[in-house]
């Protein structure tokens, strides 16, 4: 989780993470950041996150990425 | 049949008769032999189109479901007894059957429009390039093809993600292909968005009937008294592009920013405000777009369907595809953080802006148009240190003066990318867009108004309906228009009604001159 917050803050430091549950819904991160995160993500846990995986419900806070994240690791 | 057209508001009224008369259970059965017979009304021959994209696409969506279902089925009942690589391997034989099918469906009906948009565009590059004169092809472009393919490759998609499920009955995802009031110019609608209201039952709901009437009746506002007015005017400024340039070319950029919105989301409205007075929910394609302060902005308001579509289904499947990943990988390896990063995001957007362009029209114009939207995008994007560093300094952004001066530029910058639709010819508008730094004739301009076409009392008339167009969205601002009507007594939303009614039928642009029929998102 930490690791995921690092690149969450690098992208957005204004923002916090912890407590922010919605970061599509709001407008606060857009397609470019969805994008940067997703390529961050595959660098960093080796978890390719597919195109129809990018809706807000998984990426409108830390704790709901971390959760797709951890699935798509499960899944294989 | 266009919407504009007095057999079209005949059709609708027996077909508004007819669906709140019917047994509940046979609704969707008239609007779908409704849309077809407003189908055939274009051309009967272009049936044929619309049936091979419903029935490739509906059958192959309903082998890809019933691939899917089987293999959960299976993983229920087995998923103790598997290991973690059985499991891999069944769903790689699952994926590999049901890709079959997708690729199947979108390869065949994507072809159809390719071939059918693109091929006498390719014919002319090739005879330009290469000096050969082949003769272009002699095909008519089927009504709203690229609106209906869009919608139902988006409905593949879908299914074969497991986003949404398939619809087995025939009858009623050729309805979700052929919904008339979307037909002619979108929105382009996703099926979990529309089916629920598309199939479902529908008493008389008077109050929805008539916020859609309401609803129409601003759309034929925005189309016959504003957009249908400023068509003489715009054709004259570009029909003789020697004759007007420098202040002229702005005006036209301004004149056309108008008569694309007043035509696009009156269009628009009307769709929606029909679909509503048979009870469908259609989703929205404008927020007040010409609000916007920023590109990025302007283009999640302006044709919301259209941009969310390429978003979903080309943007981010491209950004995050496998060879993507590998790309930015090996950027960044070799080209550092900063633009390493930046590659596969700005690389998608390429592809997708092109995309974007090509699919409004098969012309140079539209792909350098959409081009420009990306490299302007990119621009921004890269600006945003500076931005946030200048407002670190200058605390204006709060501040209605620097918000208006953001409205503003983006309107600019909008308007002069959009005037590549009118001249059509990518040169041209460059050099015609050059005359506004060059030619100082300002102080032409108001006097030669009427020599455009139009009269004083048809410029009164669009100013006038521009500055309520504006009025309106700025009473949007504190929530929707129509709710706040309703709050009011009935008879003064009796006498708003009328007076609405009244000026489009004596205000509307008909007649000699006037393309009362066409919208010009139909070409797309």
């Amino acid at each position: 989780m930490d690791e995921l917050l690092e690149i969450l803050e690098e992208l957005h430091p204004e923002v916090d993470f912890n407590t922010c549950t919605r970061l599509v819904d709001d407008k606060i991160i857009d397609s470019f950041d969805i994008v940067t995160i997703i390529t961050e993500v595959n660098n960093t846990f080796d978890v390719a996150i597919p195109a129809e995986e990018i809706i807000p419900e998984n990426f409108n806070s830390a704790q709901a990425l971390y959760a797709l994240i951890e699935r798509l690791e499960e899944e294989g | 049949m266009y919407f504009t057209s007095s057999i079209f508001i005949a059709f609708l009224a027996v077909m508004f008769a007819l669906y709140y008369i019917i047994p509940r259970k046979a609704q969707w059965v008239l609007l779908l032999i409704g849309s077809y017979v407003f189908y055939a009304w274009a051309g009967l021959h272009f049936l044929v189109y619309v049936l091979i994209t419903t029935v490739t696409t509906w059958y192959s969506a309903v082998r890809i479901s019933d691939r899917q279902s089987q293999h959960k089925r299976w993983m229920k009942v087995n998923k103790d007894e598997l290991t973690r690589e059985e499991k891999k391997a069944a769903k790689a034989v699952m994926k590999k059957i049901t890709r079959r099918w997708f690729l199947f469906a979108l390869l065949l009906n994507l072809g159809i429009l390719a071939v059918i948009k693109y091929t006498n565009f390719m014919i002319g590059n090739i005879n330009s390039i290469f000096g050969t004169g082949l003769n272009f092809w002699s095909i008519a472009l089927p009504m709203g093809i690229s609106f209906y393919t869009f919608q139902s490759m988006g409905y593949l998609i879908d299914v074969y993600h497991g986003k949404a499920e398939a619809q087995r009955n025939l009858g009623k995802f050729a309805l979700f292909v052929s919904f008339f009031p979307q037909m002619v110019q979108g929105p382009i609608s996703r099926y979990n968005d529309l089916a629920p209201s598309l199939f479902g039952e529908h008493k008389f709901d008077s109050k929805g009937i008539r916020y859609g009437m309401e609803r129409v009746l601003w759309g034929f506002f925005k189309k016959l008294v504003v957009a249908d007015r400023l068509v003489v005017g715009v054709k004259a400024l570009i029909s003789t592009p020697e004759q007007y340039t420098g202040a002229w070319v702005a005006l036209a950029m301004f004149l056309y920013a108008i008569q694309l919105y007043a035509d696009f989301t009156g269009g628009i409205d009307i769709t929606i405000g029909v679909a509503q007075m048979f009870g469908v929910k259609l989703v929205e394609n404008f927020d007040r777009p010409f609000f916007s302060k920023d590109t990025a902005e302007y283009w999640r308001r302006w044709h919301i369907s259209m941009g969310s579509w390429f978003r979903d289904y080309i943007f981010y499947p491209i950004s995050v595809c496998g060879w993507m990943l590998k790309l930015t990988t090996w950027s960044r390896k070799h080209l550092g953080n900063v633009i390493g990063k930046r590659v596969p995001v700005y690389l998608a957007m390429a592809v997708t802006w092109f995309a974007t362009g090509i699919w409004h029209g098969a012309a140079w114009n539209f792909i350098v148009w959409g081009m420009l939207n990306c490299l302007v995008l990119i621009i921004s994007q890269e600006l945003t240190p500076f931005y946030d560093w200048f407002h670190s300094k200058v605390h204006v952004q709060d501040k209605w003066g620097w918000k208006l001066f953001q409205i503003l530029r983006t309107f600019i910058l909008m308007s002069s990318i959009r005037i590549l639709d009118c001249y059509r010819n990518v040169p041209l508008t460059f050099h015609q867009v050059g005359t506004i730094f060059t030619t100082a004739n300002l102080g032409e301009v108001f006097p030669g108004l009427t020599g455009l076409g139009m009269s004083w009392a048809d410029w009164v008339i669009v100013v006038i309906g521009t500055l309520l167009m504006l009025a309106v969205s700025l009473v949007q601002r504190r929530g929707s228009v129509r709710e706040q009507l309703d709050a009011k007594p009935v008879a003064v939303q009796a006498a708003l009604f009328a007076v609405l009614l009244y000026v489009v039928l004596i205000f509307g642009a008909y007649g000699i001159g006037f393309d009362a029929n066409q919208f010009i998102y139909n070409q797309f």
